[in-house]
Protein backbone atom coordinates (compact mmCIF):
# COMPACT_ATOMS: atom_id res chain seq x y z
CA UNK A 1 0.00 0.00 0.00
CA UNK A 2 1.41 3.45 -0.86
CA UNK A 3 1.25 6.27 1.82
CA UNK A 4 2.52 9.34 3.36
CA UNK A 5 3.80 8.51 6.43
CA UNK A 6 6.27 9.69 9.86
CA UNK A 7 9.12 8.06 10.47
CA UNK A 8 7.16 6.82 13.51
CA UNK A 9 4.39 5.53 11.72
CA UNK A 10 6.67 3.72 9.27
CA UNK A 11 8.23 1.59 11.92
CA UNK A 12 4.86 1.41 13.66
CA UNK A 13 3.68 -0.26 10.35
CA UNK A 14 6.41 -2.78 9.90
CA UNK A 15 5.77 -3.90 13.48
CA UNK A 16 2.18 -4.56 12.28
CA UNK A 17 3.83 -6.82 9.54
CA UNK A 18 6.16 -8.57 11.79
CA UNK A 19 3.53 -8.97 14.73
CA UNK A 20 5.32 -9.23 17.30
CA UNK A 21 4.06 -11.65 20.46
CA UNK A 22 5.12 -9.15 23.15
CA UNK A 23 5.21 -5.25 23.19
CA UNK A 24 6.56 -3.31 25.90
CA UNK A 25 6.94 0.11 25.99
CA UNK A 26 6.87 3.20 28.50
CA UNK A 27 5.22 6.26 27.30
CA UNK A 28 6.61 9.42 28.56
CA UNK A 29 8.54 12.22 26.70
CA UNK A 30 11.22 11.47 25.28
CA UNK A 31 9.65 8.43 23.69
CA UNK A 32 7.63 8.69 20.31
CA UNK A 33 4.65 8.09 18.39
CA UNK A 34 5.98 4.43 17.19
CA UNK A 35 4.27 2.79 20.57
CA UNK A 36 1.67 4.88 20.34
CA UNK A 37 0.35 4.31 16.91
CA UNK A 38 1.08 0.12 17.88
CA UNK A 39 -0.72 0.65 21.40
CA UNK A 40 -3.92 1.64 18.88
CA UNK A 41 -3.10 -1.56 16.77
CA UNK A 42 -3.30 -3.37 19.17
CA UNK A 43 -6.55 -1.97 20.72
CA UNK A 44 -8.02 -1.98 17.69
CA UNK A 45 -7.40 -5.87 17.26
CA UNK A 46 -5.65 -5.29 14.05
CA UNK A 47 -1.93 -6.11 15.63
CA UNK A 48 -2.73 -9.02 18.54
CA UNK A 49 0.30 -9.22 20.15
CA UNK A 50 -0.24 -8.46 24.30
CA UNK A 51 1.20 -5.27 24.50
CA UNK A 52 2.94 -4.59 28.63
CA UNK A 53 2.62 -0.41 29.65
CA UNK A 54 5.50 -1.15 31.86
CA UNK A 55 6.68 1.61 34.60
CA UNK A 56 10.07 2.27 32.68
CA UNK A 57 12.62 2.02 30.04
CA UNK A 58 14.57 -0.15 32.23
CA UNK A 59 10.95 -2.60 32.42
CA UNK A 60 10.59 -2.23 29.22
CA UNK A 61 13.28 -3.63 27.89
CA UNK A 62 13.33 -6.15 31.18
CA UNK A 63 9.95 -7.03 29.95
CA UNK A 64 11.30 -7.96 26.38
CA UNK A 65 14.55 -9.69 27.70
CA UNK A 66 11.26 -12.05 30.12
CA UNK A 67 9.21 -12.20 26.99
CA UNK A 68 11.95 -13.17 24.29
CA UNK A 69 13.68 -15.55 26.28
CA UNK A 70 10.23 -17.75 26.54
CA UNK A 71 10.98 -18.12 22.77
CA UNK A 72 8.60 -14.96 21.88
CA UNK A 73 9.42 -12.26 19.53
CA UNK A 74 9.28 -8.80 20.62
CA UNK A 75 9.94 -5.36 20.34
CA UNK A 76 9.99 -2.07 22.01
CA UNK A 77 10.56 1.78 20.96
CA UNK A 78 13.02 4.17 23.02
CA UNK A 79 14.68 7.62 22.57
CA UNK A 80 17.86 9.40 23.60
CA UNK A 81 17.38 9.26 27.97
CA UNK A 82 15.27 6.46 28.03
CA UNK A 83 17.52 4.09 25.87
CA UNK A 84 20.25 5.24 28.67
CA UNK A 85 18.18 4.16 31.40
CA UNK A 86 17.77 0.90 30.03
CA UNK A 87 21.64 0.55 29.16
CA UNK A 88 22.01 -2.21 32.53
CA UNK A 89 19.17 -4.33 30.54
CA UNK A 90 20.63 -3.78 26.82
CA UNK A 91 24.15 -5.60 28.08
CA UNK A 92 21.63 -8.34 29.47
CA UNK A 93 19.50 -8.53 26.18
CA UNK A 94 22.69 -9.49 24.45
CA UNK A 95 24.51 -11.37 26.94
CA UNK A 96 21.38 -13.57 27.07
CA UNK A 97 21.89 -13.91 23.26
CA UNK A 98 18.01 -12.55 22.66
CA UNK A 99 16.53 -11.49 19.78
CA UNK A 100 14.87 -8.50 20.76
CA UNK A 101 13.88 -5.85 18.16
CA UNK A 102 14.21 -2.28 19.25
CA UNK A 103 13.36 0.95 17.30
CA UNK A 104 15.61 3.89 18.95
CA UNK A 105 15.00 7.57 17.47
CA UNK A 106 18.21 9.27 18.18
CA UNK A 107 17.80 12.58 20.27
CA UNK A 108 20.48 14.29 22.19
CA UNK A 109 21.29 13.76 26.01
CA UNK A 110 20.40 16.37 28.79
CA UNK A 111 21.14 18.91 30.08
CA UNK A 112 20.43 20.89 28.75
CA UNK A 113 17.24 19.62 28.08
CA UNK A 114 17.01 19.14 24.22
CA UNK A 115 15.28 16.81 22.66
CA UNK A 116 16.15 16.84 18.70
CA UNK A 117 18.44 15.12 16.50
CA UNK A 118 21.69 13.74 17.91
CA UNK A 119 23.36 9.99 17.57
CA UNK A 120 25.29 10.08 20.97
CA UNK A 121 22.68 8.09 22.66
CA UNK A 122 22.68 4.85 20.39
CA UNK A 123 26.37 5.65 19.95
CA UNK A 124 26.78 4.88 24.23
CA UNK A 125 25.10 1.68 23.54
CA UNK A 126 27.77 0.90 20.97
CA UNK A 127 29.39 -1.96 22.98
CA UNK A 128 26.34 -3.81 23.83
CA UNK A 129 26.80 -6.18 21.84
CA UNK A 130 23.62 -5.15 19.65
CA UNK A 131 23.56 -4.74 15.94
CA UNK A 132 23.15 -1.01 15.07
CA UNK A 133 21.34 0.19 11.93
CA UNK A 134 20.94 3.94 10.97
CA UNK A 135 18.55 4.65 8.27
CA UNK A 136 17.93 7.88 6.15
CA UNK A 137 14.55 7.77 4.80
CA UNK A 138 10.99 7.03 6.03
CA UNK A 139 10.87 4.26 3.52
CA UNK A 140 14.56 2.92 4.93
CA UNK A 141 13.10 2.73 8.56
CA UNK A 142 9.83 0.54 7.41
CA UNK A 143 12.42 -2.02 5.18
CA UNK A 144 15.17 -1.81 7.80
CA UNK A 145 12.62 -2.67 10.80
CA UNK A 146 10.96 -5.82 8.78
CA UNK A 147 14.62 -7.01 8.05
CA UNK A 148 15.71 -6.52 11.92
CA UNK A 149 13.37 -9.22 13.20
CA UNK A 150 14.92 -11.65 10.44
CA UNK A 151 18.66 -10.75 11.37
CA UNK A 152 18.18 -10.86 15.07
CA UNK A 153 16.11 -14.04 14.85
CA UNK A 154 18.64 -15.79 12.47
CA UNK A 155 20.30 -18.93 14.19
CA UNK A 156 24.08 -17.36 13.05
CA UNK A 157 23.32 -14.39 15.13
CA UNK A 158 20.93 -14.16 18.05
CA UNK A 159 21.63 -10.50 19.16
CA UNK A 160 19.13 -8.19 19.54
CA UNK A 161 18.78 -5.39 16.70
CA UNK A 162 18.72 -1.61 17.66
CA UNK A 163 16.79 0.41 14.32
CA UNK A 164 17.65 4.02 14.29
CA UNK A 165 15.70 7.22 13.20
CA UNK A 166 16.96 10.76 13.46
CA UNK A 167 14.72 12.62 15.81
CA UNK A 168 12.07 15.09 14.53
CA UNK A 169 14.00 14.73 11.09
CA UNK A 170 12.92 11.00 10.46
CA UNK A 171 10.37 10.09 13.16
CA UNK A 172 8.50 13.26 12.26
CA UNK A 173 9.03 14.07 8.46
CA UNK A 174 6.04 12.99 6.51
CA UNK A 175 7.82 11.16 3.30
CA UNK A 176 6.28 8.43 1.19
CA UNK A 177 6.01 5.15 2.15
CA UNK A 178 5.33 2.22 0.26
CA UNK A 179 4.10 -1.17 2.60
CA UNK A 180 4.39 -4.70 1.70
CA UNK A 181 2.38 -8.05 2.55
CA UNK A 182 5.66 -9.78 3.89
CA UNK A 183 4.56 -13.37 3.79
CA UNK A 184 7.24 -15.80 5.03
CA UNK A 185 9.98 -13.30 4.47
CA UNK A 186 10.46 -13.05 8.29
CA UNK A 187 10.77 -17.02 9.47
CA UNK A 188 9.16 -17.94 12.42
CA UNK A 189 11.37 -17.56 15.51
CA UNK A 190 12.87 -20.56 16.93
CA UNK A 191 15.26 -19.62 20.37
CA UNK A 192 17.00 -22.71 20.72
CA UNK A 193 17.59 -21.69 24.03
CA UNK A 194 14.07 -20.71 25.24
CA UNK A 195 12.38 -21.60 28.47
CA UNK A 196 11.10 -24.85 28.85
CA UNK A 197 8.78 -25.95 32.06
CA UNK A 198 9.47 -29.39 31.63
CA UNK A 199 13.55 -29.13 31.86
CA UNK A 200 14.14 -26.40 34.31
CA UNK A 201 17.23 -24.22 33.63
CA UNK A 202 19.01 -21.43 34.91
CA UNK A 203 19.84 -18.86 33.27
CA UNK A 204 22.66 -16.18 33.23
CA UNK A 205 23.92 -18.15 36.53
CA UNK A 206 27.46 -17.15 38.33
CA UNK A 207 30.01 -17.53 35.82
CA UNK A 208 33.89 -17.66 36.59
CA UNK A 209 36.88 -16.73 35.44
CA UNK A 210 37.57 -19.88 33.51
CA UNK A 211 34.03 -19.69 31.84
CA UNK A 212 32.77 -15.67 31.10
CA UNK A 213 35.27 -14.98 28.38
CA UNK A 214 33.53 -17.90 26.67
CA UNK A 215 30.56 -16.50 25.62
CA UNK A 216 31.88 -13.44 25.18
CA UNK A 217 33.89 -14.52 22.43
CA UNK A 218 30.74 -16.37 21.07
CA UNK A 219 28.82 -12.79 21.37
CA UNK A 220 31.83 -11.41 18.55
CA UNK A 221 31.62 -14.74 16.93
CA UNK A 222 28.06 -13.94 16.32
CA UNK A 223 28.54 -10.82 15.51
CA UNK A 224 31.06 -11.76 12.15
CA UNK A 225 28.82 -14.54 11.23
CA UNK A 226 25.98 -11.66 11.31
CA UNK A 227 28.10 -9.92 7.79
CA UNK A 228 26.59 -13.09 5.83
CA UNK A 229 23.17 -12.94 7.14
CA UNK A 230 22.50 -9.14 6.60
CA UNK A 231 23.97 -9.49 3.59
CA UNK A 232 21.41 -12.30 2.55
CA UNK A 233 18.70 -10.73 4.10
CA UNK A 234 19.46 -7.52 1.89
CA UNK A 235 19.08 -9.53 -0.96
CA UNK A 236 16.30 -11.52 -0.09
CA UNK A 237 14.41 -8.29 0.68
CA UNK A 238 15.47 -6.65 -2.30
CA UNK A 239 14.54 -10.00 -4.33
CA UNK A 240 10.89 -10.48 -2.71
CA UNK A 241 9.87 -6.51 -2.77
CA UNK A 242 12.38 -4.46 -5.04
CA UNK A 243 14.08 -2.31 -2.80
CA UNK A 244 18.16 -2.90 -2.51
CA UNK A 245 20.37 -1.81 0.84
CA UNK A 246 24.05 -2.58 1.68
CA UNK A 247 26.36 -1.93 4.12
CA UNK A 248 26.67 1.60 2.89
CA UNK A 249 24.19 3.96 0.99
CA UNK A 250 26.69 5.29 -1.65
CA UNK A 251 26.09 7.80 -3.81
CA UNK A 252 28.16 8.80 -6.76
CA UNK A 253 31.46 7.70 -5.47
CA UNK A 254 32.77 5.59 -8.10
CA UNK A 255 34.68 8.21 -9.55
CA UNK A 256 34.72 10.66 -6.62
CA UNK A 257 37.86 12.16 -5.02
CA UNK A 258 36.49 13.41 -2.11
CA UNK A 259 33.62 11.18 0.19
CA UNK A 260 31.71 12.60 2.83
CA UNK A 261 31.14 10.03 4.95
CA UNK A 262 27.88 9.96 7.63
CA UNK A 263 24.85 8.53 9.53
CA UNK A 264 21.41 8.82 9.43
CA UNK A 265 19.58 11.52 7.39
CA UNK A 266 22.83 13.68 7.34
CA UNK A 267 23.59 11.26 4.77
CA UNK A 268 20.51 11.97 2.50
CA UNK A 269 21.28 15.96 2.68
CA UNK A 270 24.81 15.38 1.83
CA UNK A 271 23.55 13.75 -1.46
CA UNK A 272 22.12 17.27 -2.45
CA UNK A 273 25.33 18.47 -1.87
CA UNK A 274 26.77 15.66 -3.81
CA UNK A 275 25.06 16.97 -6.97
CA UNK A 276 25.49 20.62 -6.24
CA UNK A 277 29.37 20.06 -6.05
CA UNK A 278 29.39 18.00 -9.20
CA UNK A 279 27.60 20.52 -10.90
CA UNK A 280 30.30 23.04 -10.24
CA UNK A 281 32.98 20.21 -11.33
CA UNK A 282 34.12 18.97 -7.97
CA UNK A 283 34.32 14.83 -8.10
CA UNK A 284 32.59 14.14 -4.55
CA UNK A 285 30.40 11.43 -3.16
CA UNK A 286 28.60 10.54 -0.47
CA UNK A 287 29.08 6.75 1.63
CA UNK A 288 26.61 6.98 4.40
CA UNK A 289 26.80 4.59 6.93
CA UNK A 290 24.10 2.24 7.33
CA UNK A 291 25.50 -0.74 9.88
CA UNK A 292 27.37 0.93 12.60
CA UNK A 293 27.54 -3.07 14.57
CA UNK A 294 28.65 -5.07 12.94
CA UNK A 295 31.27 -2.37 11.74
CA UNK A 296 31.71 -2.64 7.76
CA UNK A 297 34.73 -2.61 5.21
CA UNK A 298 34.33 0.80 3.73
CA UNK A 299 35.64 1.51 -0.13
CA UNK A 300 37.71 5.02 0.58
CA UNK A 301 41.02 3.70 -0.65
CA UNK A 302 42.75 6.58 -2.62
CA UNK A 303 40.14 8.81 -1.65
CA UNK A 304 40.23 12.04 0.85
CA UNK A 305 37.54 11.24 3.52
CA UNK A 306 35.24 14.14 5.06
CA UNK A 307 33.40 12.63 8.29
CA UNK A 308 30.62 14.55 9.78
CA UNK A 309 29.66 12.92 13.19
CA UNK A 310 26.10 14.27 14.89
CA UNK A 311 28.17 12.45 17.77
CA UNK A 312 30.58 13.15 20.07
CA UNK A 313 33.24 11.46 22.84
CA UNK A 314 34.43 14.49 25.01
CA UNK A 315 38.86 14.05 25.60
CA UNK A 316 38.87 12.01 22.18
CA UNK A 317 36.61 12.85 19.36
CA UNK A 318 34.09 12.12 16.66
CA UNK A 319 33.36 8.53 17.59
CA UNK A 320 32.35 7.70 13.35
CA UNK A 321 35.67 9.58 12.49
CA UNK A 322 37.81 7.49 14.64
CA UNK A 323 36.34 4.34 13.74
CA UNK A 324 36.88 4.65 10.14
CA UNK A 325 40.54 6.12 10.70
CA UNK A 326 41.13 2.94 12.89
CA UNK A 327 39.62 0.22 10.75
CA UNK A 328 40.57 1.75 7.58
CA UNK A 329 44.13 2.67 8.47
CA UNK A 330 43.61 6.56 6.90
CA UNK A 331 43.05 9.84 8.05
CA UNK A 332 40.54 11.86 7.74
CA UNK A 333 38.88 15.67 7.93
CA UNK A 334 36.57 15.14 10.86
CA UNK A 335 33.61 17.69 11.23
CA UNK A 336 31.06 17.49 14.26
CA UNK A 337 27.79 18.73 13.16
CA UNK A 338 24.07 18.50 13.54
CA UNK A 339 24.28 18.33 17.30
CA UNK A 340 20.97 18.70 19.20
CA UNK A 341 19.67 19.46 15.94
CA UNK A 342 21.68 21.70 14.52
CA UNK A 343 21.02 22.60 11.15
CA UNK A 344 22.94 21.06 8.67
CA UNK A 345 21.85 22.64 5.11
CA UNK A 346 23.23 20.61 1.76
CA UNK A 347 25.01 24.09 1.64
CA UNK A 348 26.59 23.66 5.07
CA UNK A 349 27.89 20.28 3.55
CA UNK A 350 29.19 21.03 0.60
CA UNK A 351 31.40 23.32 2.15
CA UNK A 352 32.82 20.84 4.73
CA UNK A 353 33.77 18.97 1.36
CA UNK A 354 35.48 22.07 -0.33
CA UNK A 355 37.17 22.90 2.67
CA UNK A 356 38.36 19.88 3.46
CA UNK A 357 41.90 19.99 5.63
CA UNK A 358 42.93 15.91 6.10
CA UNK A 359 43.93 15.00 10.14
CA UNK A 360 42.22 18.09 11.55
CA UNK A 361 38.77 17.92 13.14
CA UNK A 362 36.05 21.15 13.17
CA UNK A 363 32.80 21.93 15.17
CA UNK A 364 30.03 23.34 12.74
CA UNK A 365 29.62 26.62 14.01
CA UNK A 366 32.41 26.86 16.52
CA UNK A 367 35.52 29.39 16.08
CA UNK A 368 38.56 28.05 17.68
CA UNK A 369 40.00 30.44 20.47
CA UNK A 370 37.12 32.81 20.59
CA UNK B 1 21.42 -26.62 23.29
CA UNK B 2 23.32 -28.80 20.85
CA UNK B 3 26.80 -28.11 20.76
CA UNK B 4 27.52 -24.67 20.90
CA UNK B 5 27.00 -22.64 24.22
CA UNK B 6 25.82 -19.38 23.25
CA UNK B 7 24.99 -18.19 27.17
CA UNK B 8 25.42 -19.38 30.80
CA UNK B 9 22.95 -21.82 32.06
CA UNK B 10 23.03 -24.44 35.03
CA UNK B 11 20.71 -27.08 35.75
CA UNK B 12 19.33 -26.03 39.13
CA UNK B 13 20.80 -29.23 41.73
CA UNK B 14 19.71 -29.66 45.37
CA UNK B 15 21.69 -28.40 47.47
CA UNK B 16 24.27 -26.36 45.56
CA UNK B 17 24.51 -23.45 47.75
CA UNK B 18 24.64 -25.84 51.01
CA UNK B 19 21.85 -27.08 53.67
CA UNK B 20 20.93 -23.49 53.90
CA UNK B 21 18.75 -24.80 56.83
CA UNK B 22 21.64 -24.05 59.35
CA UNK B 23 20.72 -20.26 58.89
CA UNK B 24 17.34 -20.27 60.14
CA UNK B 25 16.52 -19.14 63.73
CA UNK B 26 12.80 -19.56 63.21
CA UNK B 27 11.16 -22.83 62.39
CA UNK B 28 7.79 -22.87 60.50
CA UNK B 29 5.12 -25.04 62.90
CA UNK B 30 2.57 -26.09 60.72
CA UNK B 31 -1.16 -26.38 63.17
CA UNK B 32 -2.75 -29.44 61.06
CA UNK B 33 -6.02 -28.43 62.66
CA UNK B 34 -6.47 -24.85 61.35
CA UNK B 35 -4.76 -25.95 58.04
CA UNK B 36 -6.81 -26.21 54.72
CA UNK B 37 -4.31 -27.13 52.83
CA UNK B 38 -4.50 -24.38 49.94
CA UNK B 39 -1.17 -24.48 49.30
CA UNK B 40 -0.11 -21.30 49.51
CA UNK B 41 2.64 -21.82 52.10
CA UNK B 42 4.57 -23.81 49.39
CA UNK B 43 3.61 -20.97 46.31
CA UNK B 44 5.20 -18.48 47.90
CA UNK B 45 8.38 -20.26 49.91
CA UNK B 46 11.31 -18.36 47.66
CA UNK B 47 13.66 -21.83 48.56
CA UNK B 48 11.11 -24.33 47.16
CA UNK B 49 11.41 -26.02 50.95
CA UNK B 50 7.48 -26.89 50.95
CA UNK B 51 6.37 -29.86 49.13
CA UNK B 52 2.87 -30.65 47.36
CA UNK B 53 2.19 -32.66 50.68
CA UNK B 54 3.01 -29.38 52.56
CA UNK B 55 5.85 -31.09 54.46
CA UNK B 56 8.90 -28.08 55.12
CA UNK B 57 12.51 -29.33 54.50
CA UNK B 58 14.09 -28.33 57.28
CA UNK B 59 17.85 -28.78 55.63
CA UNK B 60 16.91 -25.87 53.64
CA UNK B 61 14.27 -24.05 55.21
CA UNK B 62 15.98 -20.59 56.14
CA UNK B 63 13.02 -19.70 58.63
CA UNK B 64 11.90 -16.33 56.53
CA UNK B 65 8.56 -16.93 57.73
CA UNK B 66 6.73 -15.80 54.46
CA UNK B 67 4.46 -18.93 55.00
CA UNK B 68 3.46 -17.72 58.01
CA UNK B 69 2.78 -14.47 56.75
CA UNK B 70 1.08 -15.68 53.92
CA UNK B 71 -1.17 -18.48 55.04
CA UNK B 72 -4.54 -17.44 55.55
CA UNK B 73 -5.76 -19.73 58.12
CA UNK B 74 -2.62 -18.51 60.50
CA UNK B 75 -1.91 -22.27 60.89
CA UNK B 76 1.71 -21.80 60.59
CA UNK B 77 4.00 -20.62 64.23
CA UNK B 78 7.53 -19.42 63.34
CA UNK B 79 9.28 -21.39 66.74
CA UNK B 80 12.57 -20.00 67.88
CA UNK B 81 15.16 -22.75 67.35
CA UNK B 82 16.52 -24.00 70.60
CA UNK B 83 20.50 -23.35 70.29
Amino acid sequence: MLMVATGNRAVAEAVREAKPVVIAAYPITPQTGIVEQIAEYVSHGVLLSRYIPVESEHSAMAACIGASATGARTFTATSSQGLLYMHEMTNWAAGARLPVVMANVNRALGPGWNIWAEHTDAIQERDTGWLQVYTGTVQEAYDTTLMAFCIAEHNDVLLPVMVNLDGFLLSHDMQPLETVDCGDFIPPLHLPHAIDPQNPIAYGPLTGPDQYYKFRWDIERSMRDSVNVIGQTQAEFARRFGRKYGFTDDYRCDDADAVVVSLGTLGKEAEVAIDALRSEGIKAGSMRVRWLRPFPKLDLAGREVVVIDRDYSFGFGGVLAHEIKAKNHIDVCSVIAGLGGQEVTYDDIAGFIKNRRIGEESWFGVTPGV
Amino acid sequence: MSGRARLALSKPTTGAAGRTGSWRVFRPVIDTEKCNQCGLCQMYCPDAAIDEELNVDLNFCKGCGICANECPKKAIEMVREET
